[in-house]
């Protein structure tokens, strides 16, 4: 099936598998391999895009839905070579060891900062419930994220 | 994993996916925001040989005020019913029920008609249904029909919905009163047991899910009710044979939580 979608401001056309799903588009036919498959299943949020402006878990999207929508992937979060104030902050903080779970982390604290700029440690806890971390024990996430509100309000 | 090779059919009106489903039959199968039907295709639990995606009809996602109901269209998302202010004032229980489901990612592409037509044993809207009295309109090639969330939820994934019908809307009445306690399944978010209680004049209508295959009014506790949670010890009355067991809690664990939510949104 033909679909066509803005996918980090370019508009991508091509001929899917209804059964495919957004992460594996973006992956495998786009090579735009920021977007980890960390379960497949809905779990742990690796595979988080936004989907207009929303955050969603692209391993549980086909496609083909979110034809003509405007997808925002990890790799359009960077202006050039600046990276995002959450990415930054990510980075300042230690908010990552192995970095798998980060780019569905940096999505889904965008969207977290968005709907709420002033988010309380506990509201950011409960906005990261469908994101897990092997790693970090989820501290220095938090903190990163704390971090990152106060660069955008700035 | 990928599902099973199917064909997809984006609907523009109600009426066309009325027609498609009457044309396949139980080869088809709806999709509004997939997060429960995509895992289940995963799985192969379910192997539909056509979609129907019904997110883009429009008209599908409006939350509007008709008269003392409030009438939420089932293309709408838990994040749609989280943030709307109509329900925030007017039904805040059920926004108080959406904001415990799942995480921001599952809110923002799940829907409540998906949540009802799916009717997950551990769900969490089944209950406020129950207890608000909703009534859930179904249209089918035969018209339009209205049923009451007493009469929808026959089992474990079955409701009264026939083949050829798509909920359109779900009409609650304005409830001034109530809240949802949810104790919640520490890996997936779902209700182990969750109980919505309305409170009107000096009565009290009470839903359950998670703890029975349906779910269920707990009509025994609605009866003994007089005004303070004491009537909390008939929350599984009636439904003593058909409690739930599974690895996060067995049958007399989920009586007792049972008892205990029903008493923490007595007390609420
Ligand atoms: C990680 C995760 C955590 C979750 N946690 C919770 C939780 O805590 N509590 C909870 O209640 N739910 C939870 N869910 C389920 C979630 O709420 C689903 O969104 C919901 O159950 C289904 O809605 P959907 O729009 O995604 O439906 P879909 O998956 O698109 O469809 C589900 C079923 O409903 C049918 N259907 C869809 N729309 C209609 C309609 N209008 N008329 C008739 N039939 C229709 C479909 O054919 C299909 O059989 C979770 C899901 C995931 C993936
Ligand atoms: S890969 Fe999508 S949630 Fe884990
Ligand atoms: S940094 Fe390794 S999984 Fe989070």
């Amino acid at each position: 099936m033909q679909i066509s979608l803005k996918i980090n401001g370019k508009t991508h056309s091509h001929d899917v598998e209804p059964r495919i799903s957004l992460a594996q588009y973006l992956r495998e036919t786009l090579s735009l391999t920021g977007t980890h498959i960390g379960c497949d299943t809905s779990g742990c949020g690796a595979c988080t895009v936004h989907v207009d402006g929303a955050a969603t878990k692209a391993c549980t999207l086909l496609a083909v839905q979110v034809d003509g929508c405007e997808i925002k992937t990890i790799e359009g979060m960077a202006n050039g070579n600046e990276m995002h104030p959450i990415q930054e902050a990510f980075k300042e903080n230690h908010g990552l060891q192995c970095g798998f779970c980060t780019p569905g982390m940096v999505m889904t604290a965008a969207d977290i900062l968005k709907n709420n700029p002033n988010p309380t440690e506990e509201e950011i806890r409960h906005g990261l419930e469908g994101n897990f971390c092997r790693c970090t024990g989820y501290h220095n996430i938090v903190k990163s994220i704390q971090h990152a509100a106060e660069t955008l309000n700035s | 994993m990928i599902p099973a090779k199917f064909d997809y059919i984006k609907a523009s009106s109600v009426s066309e996916a009325i027609g498609l489903l009457d044309k396949h039959g139980d080869e088809a199968k709806l999709l509004s925001g997939g997060h429960s039907l995509i895992p289940a295709m995963k799985l192969r639990l379910s192997r539909p040989e056509i979609l129907i995606d019904i997110s883009g009809i429009s008209g599908m996602n409006s939350i509007t005020e008709d008269g003392n109901e409030i009438v939420i269209g089932a293309n709408c998302t838990h994040a749609a019913i989280c943030n709307s202010d109509l329900i925030n004032s007017d039904l805040n229980i059920l926004a108080q029920t959406a904001k415990c489901i799942g995480d921001i990612q599952v809110r923002n592409r799940g829907t409540i008609g998906g949540s009802l037509a799916h009717a997950d044993p551990a769900a969490d809207y089944p209950a406020v249904v129950l207890a608000c009295d909703a009534n859930i309109v179904v249209e089918g090639k035969n018209g339009s029909r209205t049923i009451a969330a007493t009469d929808f939820f026959l089992g474990i994934f079955t409701t009264s919905i026939a083949e050829d019908e798509i909920i359109t809307t779900i009409r609650f009445p304005k409830v001034a009163n109530g809240n949802y306690q949810k104790f919640f399944q520490s890996a997936s978010r779902f209700a182990v047991v969750g109980v919505a209680v309305v409170k009107e004049g000096s009565g009290v209508k009470v839903g359950v899910t998670g703890v029975a295959g349906t779910p269920y009014r707990a009509t025994a506790v609605e009866n003994a009710y007089s005004g303070n949670s004491d009537a909390a010890s008939h929350a599984i009355e009636g439904v003593e044979d058909e409690l739930m067991s599974d690895h996060f809690a067995d049958t007399t664990y989920r009586a007792h939580l049972a008892k205990v939510y029903v008493k923490k949104a007595l007390e609420a």
